[in-house]
């Protein structure tokens, strides 16, 4: 079907509430390679774990999927049963969440919650399931497994939780892992520690990254590749460089200049993006984030933008970059 | 745990201690005895009378004896149930009581959790405001009302059940229903919104993500945390009811223990409120320190300490 592990094209996605129609996915399309980390980042309610979600099939309850495509390892998300999608959870694609503190089950030992995932995908015997429990926590750097997998979780920290977690996620080798803000309920110690391991397992195990973070100091230091969503759309992808060094997208420009810097001077105030979050279910007919764009301009308020491609990699929806273009086109 | 058990259980002494003191106090301090009644007992026969059963020494002397023969086992003679020891009522009663308020309770369970369980997972459709419309119904309706509904339709309507006595399994149906109704629907209520509550937790996430199937991820890891409040409320619940209903065992004609609480305040057979009460109280604080123990065993969590 295509080269990539994922991809998605033009996703739309609604939560229909007692309210109204939240459109919380207005045409959204990435695609992921085999082995590459690609970072999504917004801010909250910018789509960002709705995406991912959908792609293993948990999105929550009033939330459906109204169009596009989702393409997962050769297989077509949208047309796949109940019974086929829980074949792929936790064996194919697995995730991590982001609080450690609740995501396992407080009554169950980390033993038997690893465990769990094995019995289900693979054929193993009872000794060799133990044996890899054992394994997979020597993985994820958890000391003294044999004792931890007769543990409770609230016997465990934060960072022991998540470490748990990601050893379940791995457990069966997913061609894809999702991180949904893994490092955000930890402290930064600990934090850094978790990406590292990370890292270190991408590389170990060969497999893609979905990292999902509103910390953009999580995806420099992690992500081959940035898609930034902001309302439902993603307004620029590129690589973490172009992203970085070379932001195009008037909301991309204002996160950059919101990191606090090494190099600033004493008292210099951080730069905030000032305004609201768009209001999904009344979602404003141009830009998203006109309202809060110092650039914003007449055309943005009435029409979307169209995508200005900048490389093969790099593109971003923004007006601002067609004004050459619509200028030069008006002289003609 | 030894230890726990240890403490809790002498705690469980000076709670029923508590609990007769204070009655036999109370009780002596209502107006009124055991022997007035309409019909006038001359001056010289209520002195005999109270003489017999002790009634006429001071107060705290009464409380003394009758706490010294209690230690001993000795719950004294009913005063107006001619010939009857308090135990001898007790050890009587109690089994029929137990019987149906045992079969009430576990009927209770067995409909009231898996009903809780239906209108979560459907919660805000229909099967969802069926069950929790009957249950408020349940909880909002008085037992005589449901006793005498049900003698009126399944006795004497439809003539499918007799109506007095317990000598047959089938007489045993409607009062172990009348009985259950309002714990099955407080138990549906409070299953639904623990339920709820568990299926909204990110474990619950977690499970789908692992790829675990619903009823796999419904028994495993919601029921077992969805469960502790009906533990918690299953103790006193089982120590109210096998002690008997005083409307149910009314209504029905049935020899329990239920109408001797009723019946022995309003009689003021001093021994036998205070047999009933120290029961109820002794086996109320030994179903708590049950549901402690098992709610250890369910929540690896909780410690007891």
């Amino acid at each position: 079907m295509s080269e990539y592990l994922v991809n998605i094209e033009h996703e739309r996605l609604s939560f229909f509430t007692p309210a109204g129609e939240v459109k919380a996915l207005n045409d959204v399309s990435l695609h992921v390679s085999e082995g590459e980390v690609l970072g999504i980042v917004g801010e909250s309610g910018s789509g960002k774990s709705v995406t991912a979600y959908s792609l293993m099939g948990l999105t929550a309850h009033p939330g459906k999927l109204l169009g596009g495509t989702l393409d997962f390892n050769g297989h077509r998300i949208n047309d796949m049963s109940e019974k086929e999608m829980q074949k792929l959870r936790g064996n194919e694609v697995a995730i991590i969440f982001q609080d450690p503190m609740t995501s396992l089950n407080p009554v169950y030992t980390i033993g038997n919650q690893i465990r769990e995932v094995l019995k289900l995908h693979t054929d193993k015997t009872k000794s060799e399931i133990q044996a890899r429990a054992i394994e997979l926590l020597e993985l994820v750097g958890i000391n003294e497994p044999e004792k931890r997998l007769k543990q409770y979780p609230h016997e465990l920290s934060g960072g022991m939780r998540q470490r748990v977690m990601i050893a379940i996620a791995l457990a069966c080798e997913p061609k894809l892992l999702i991180a949904d803000e893994p490092t955000t309920a930890l402290d930064v110690t600990i934090q850094a520690q978790i990406l590292e391991l990370m890292m270190e397992l991408k590389d170990k195990l060969g497999m893609a990254i979905l990292m999902i973070t509103h910390d953009l100091g999580v995806v420099a230091s992690m992500c081959d590749h940035i898609a930034v969503m902001y309302a439902g759309n993603i307004v620029e992808y590129g690589t973490t460089d172009d992203i970085f060094y070379a932001p195009k997208h008037e909301y991309t420009k204002g996160l950059i200049r919101s990191i606090p810097r090494m190099d600033s001077k004493e008292h210099e105030r951080l730069v905030p993006i000032e305004g609201t979050p768009v209001d999904l279910l009344n979602p404003p007919k141009g830009c998203p984030f006109a309202s809060r764009c110092d650039s914003c301009m007449q055309i943005c308020l009435r029409e979307k933008a169209p995508v200005t491609f900048f490389s093969d990699v790099h593109y971003t929806s923004c007006w601002m970059n067609q004004k050459a273009e619509l200028e030069g086109g008006s002289k003609k | 745990m030894v230890k726990y058990i240890l403490k809790r259980l002498g705690m469980a002494v000076v709670t029923v201690w508590l609990v007769a003191t204070l009655t036999f106090f109370l009780m002596n301090m209502v107006p009124g005895g055991p022997f007035l009644s309409e019909k006038a007992v001359s001056p010289k026969a209520l002195k005999a009378l109270e003489a017999k059963y002790g009634l006429d020494k001071p107060l705290f002397e009464q409380y003394l004896t009758y706490m010294g023969d209690a230690v001993h086992g000795d719950f004294g003679d009913s005063l107006k149930q001619r010939g009857r020891t308090v135990s001898g009522i007790i050890t009587s009663k109690f089994p029929v009581s137990a019987r149906l308020g045992g079969m009430a309770v576990l009927v209770a369970f067995c409909i009231g959790v898996p009903l809780g369980c239906i209108s979560a997972l459907n919660r805000g459709k229909i099967g969802d405001n069926i069950i929790i419309v009957i249950a408020t119904c349940g909880i909002a309706v008085p037992s005589f009302v449901i006793c005498t509904m049900l003698m009126y339709v399944f006795g004497v309507r439809l003539g499918w059940l007799p109506t007095l006595g317990l000598s047959t399994w089938k007489h045993y149906i409607m009062p172990v229903l009348a009985l259950a109704f309002y714990p099955t629907a407080y138990i549906t209520r409070l299953m639904r919104s623990s339920m709820l509550d568990v299926l909204g937790q990110d474990y619950m996430r977690t499970a789908k993500a692992k790829g675990l199937n619903q009823m796999v991820s419904l028994f495993k890891h919601a029921l077992r945390n969805a469960i502790l409040p009906i533990v918690t409320y299953m103790g006193p619940l089982l120590a109210y009811t096998v002690t008997g209903s005083f409307i149910v065992e009314k209504i029905f004609t049935i020899p329990g223990l239920g109408s001797e609480f009723i019946g022995s305040i309003t009689n003021r057979d001093y021994t036998v409120i205070m047999g009933t009460t120290i029961f109820l109280a002794t086996l109320m604080v030994f179903m708590n320190v049950v549901v402690d123990i098992v709610y250890k065993l369910v929540d690896p969590r909780i410690k007891l300490k």
